[in-house]
């Protein structure tokens, strides 16, 4: 199968999509000729023109809340976030308009709206261009999340996202943008709410989003060279999230952890080790672990920047106490 | 009940026959009276939370609804009622609405802050101040992108002309010339304070600096906002777009049902000056009668007819049944039909 990168897997999905469907769109800052600063969108207004590859001024809220209104009567946006911690400044209008207007309207109104945007350290942006805050969103009723973790999942997903009647926020690795993976030629989309496992084992569940995926299928490499074998499960949405898949795979391996990118305080991995406490309490040899980003704003420097996301060798030194029976207290 | 079929299905003739003048006359007693009742819900706590009155403010929403199609859209506000009934709404799925019923438009999910009715093309009320300004540019930006002719009206307050979101979005809707009329009523307060206190410089100067035609108008006066408003929706239906307005407005209650001793920030003398000598129906029945367009028998029976409405109204909404439990989580998600994730769907 022929292999291409998470951008092009994007700029495809979006190509084939706005051919499908006149009504939808792109909005955001520098995406038509500029194609965004990752290049994502490159070529995409030579097709279809400034009429539908909209560039705005640098007016967050504002082309959100546009946004809502245009899916609202009869059109689909795709929202271009340069940044997740761009959010911050949107949120009225994702979280009150756009996550409650199907509700709030008895079912009446609908916002067919995906925001696309991103998460991911390391890169050396320091604390405002480096976050990973699709929990935050995940919190509010009305949203779907989804966190693409290949080119494959890219591509798939975000079409979906665009065929659903509600609000969809993606979430790609600014990091992944020229990683290869294997996309078919041919049209696919992938559910929301159904969880892939990418790996099976038995001794331990490794639980992992978005590019924690890679994370721990590494991890698995050298759990398995040391006779430790490791399931990785990669959720794709965390909203809906696919419980089920989760506790399966948990009353399997008796062993969980669960790795993502986000602050690990009262994000996905709180959540997702909560919902596999409650089903599979006495299946478990212990308790369900979390690997999140340090609870610290991202540092600049690459010295300390490193050391505040979960790495493989972070994943295999926990595995390898768990499986040896050690119980680890979280710091 | 609400025998009477308000909404103008799709026509915006221009104004010239005795028909016209009279359903205008009729939207705003209609919108007094059911503010009249909403008011006299929340006295009685038979309503529950808190509403804000457009009682005062008539002649602005039925002066502009007036002006627009069934098509055209417009965006609400937390004082949202005048607007909703003013664009074809019914008074007994609005009260049900109110009292948190099944059949409220809104399946009681929403309330008098989140009214909103799609068959007339009201896309909700809003209780974020100046939350739809994004979502009315948007409905207009759906206009021109799909070559239809629908424009969109953004009501909204003087005090929310404080939020930065109308400045992000009036820059884009004149950049790209939509389909979209800002409607600022000034009714002198945000909230608790007096709009002077809260609006350096000019409102209407602010729409100027980005370009954007804007206009004062008497929002006292039903037919100074209707003749401007049909001019402004017919150039913005050729592209001429955006329009700003500024209505100059007063509202009788406090900023909401309970705001009852408001001495502290505005006079009774003031409130009575508005009353007795600017009352917008007042004004437009004392003009109806003078060109011979209705008798005052006449308009007392339609006033009659309106409250008897109302009344019938409040008590189907009073008996009428509340969502079965079941339904608190139904809506939190659209449905989509899953035939359109297949490929080649």
């Amino acid at each position: 199968m022929r292999e291409i990168t998470l951008s092009q897997a994007v700029n495809e999905a979006l190509r084939e999509e706005m051919r499908r469907d006149e009504t939808v769109f792109i909005i955001g800052e520098d995406v038509a000729e500029a194609g965004t600063p990752f290049k994502v969108l490159a070529g995409l207004v030579d097709e279809f023109g400034t009429g539908r590859v909209i560039d705005t001024p640098i007016s967050e809220p504002g082309f959100v809340g546009m946004a809502v209104g245009a899916a609202m009567t009869g059109t689909r946006p795709v929202v271009d976030l340069m940044f997740g911690d761009f959010l911050f400044l949107v949120m009225d209008q994702l979280c009150n308009q756009a996550a409650k207007i199907h509700y709030m309207s008895g079912g009446t109104l609908r916002v067919p709206m995906v925001l696309r945007t991103n998460l991911g350290a390391t890169r050396r942006s320091a604390a405002q261009h480096s976050q990973s805050l699709h929990a935050l969103v995940a919190h509010i009723p009305g949203l779907k999340v989804a966190l693409p973790s290949s080119a494959y999942e890219a591509k798939g997903l975000m079409k979906t996202a665009i065929r659903e009647n509600n609000p969809v926020v993606i979430f790609e690795d600014k990091l992944m943008y020229n990683d290869k993976a294997p996309v078919p030629e041919e049209e696919y989309l992938i559910p929301f709410g159904v969880a892939n496992v990418k790996r099976e084992g038995r001794d331990i569940t490794l639980i992992a989003t978005s590019s924690m995926v890679q994370v721990c299928e590494k991890a698995a490499e050298t759990l398995a060279a040391e006779g430790i074998s490791a399931e990785v499960i990669d959720p794709r949405t965390i909203v809906p999230l696919d419980t089920e898949t989760l506790i399966a795979s948990a009353k399997k391996t008796s062993r969980v952890i669960v790795v993502d990118e986000g602050h690990q305080s009262f994000g996905v991995t709180s959540e997702i080790a909560s919902r596999i406490n409650e089903a599979a309490f006495y299946h478990l040899d212990a308790p369900v672990m979390r690997l999140g980003a340090m609870d610290v704003p991202v540092p600049f420097s690459p010295a300390l920047e490193d050391l505040t996301v979960p790495t493989p060798e972070k994943v295999v030194e926990m595995a390898r106490r768990l499986c040896a029976g050690e119980m680890i207290h979280a710091a | 009940m609400c025998a009477t079929k308000t909404s103008r299905a799709a026509k915006a003739a221009p104004k010239g026959n005795s028909e016209d003048y009279l359903r205008m006359y009729r939207q705003m007693v209609r919108i007094r009276t059911f503010e009249d009742n909403a008011n006299q819900l929340y006295l009685s706590a038979k309503m529950p939370g808190l509403t804000h009155m457009y009682s005062g403010e008539e002649a602005v929403a039925v002066g502009i609804c007036e002006a627009l199609t069934t098509e055209d859209k417009i965006t609400s506000t937390h004082r949202g009622h005048g607007h909703c009934v003013a664009k074809g709404a019914e008074f007994k799925e609005m009260f049900c609405e109110l009292l948190g019923k099944a059949e409220g438009y809104c399946r009681g999910k929403g309330g008098s802050m989140h009214i909103a009715d799609t068959s007339n093309g009201n896309l909700g009320a809003n209780a974020i101040v100046g939350g739809s300004m994004g979502i009315a540019t948007g409905a207009a930006l759906t206009s021109k992108m799909l070559g239809k002719q629908d424009v969109a009206v953004c009501f909204f307050g003087d005090g929310a002309t404080a939020q930065g979101l109308w400045y992000e979005v009036m820059n884009m809707a004149a950049l790209w010339k939509l389909p979209v009329i800002y409607a600022c009523e000034n009714n002198g307060y945000s909230e608790y304070t007096k709009t002077d206190e809260i609006a350096a410089g000019s409102i209407r100067g602010r729409a100027e600096a980005f370009g954007i035609e804007a206009h004062q108008v008497d929002g006292q006066d039903v037919l100074a906002v209707n003749t401007l408003t049909e001019g402004l929706v017919e150039r913005a239906r050729k592209g001429e777009g955006p329009f700003f307005i500024e209505l100059m407005t007063y509202r009788y209650h406090g900023h909401h049902v309970g705001d009852i001793n408001r001495e502290y920030y505005r006079s009774k003398a003031e409130e009575k000056d508005w009353k007795d000598n600017r009352d917008p129906i007042i004004r437009f029945r004392g003009w109806l009668v003078s060109q011979g367009l209705a008798t005052e028998a006449e308009i007392e029976a339609l006033n009659a007819e309106i409250e008897a409405d109302a009344k019938a109204a409040v008590e189907y909404a009073l008996a009428a049944a509340y969502p079965d439990g079941a339904e608190v989580d139904l809506h939190v998600y659209a449905p989509t039909d899953p035939s359109v994730f297949r490929p080649g769907a």
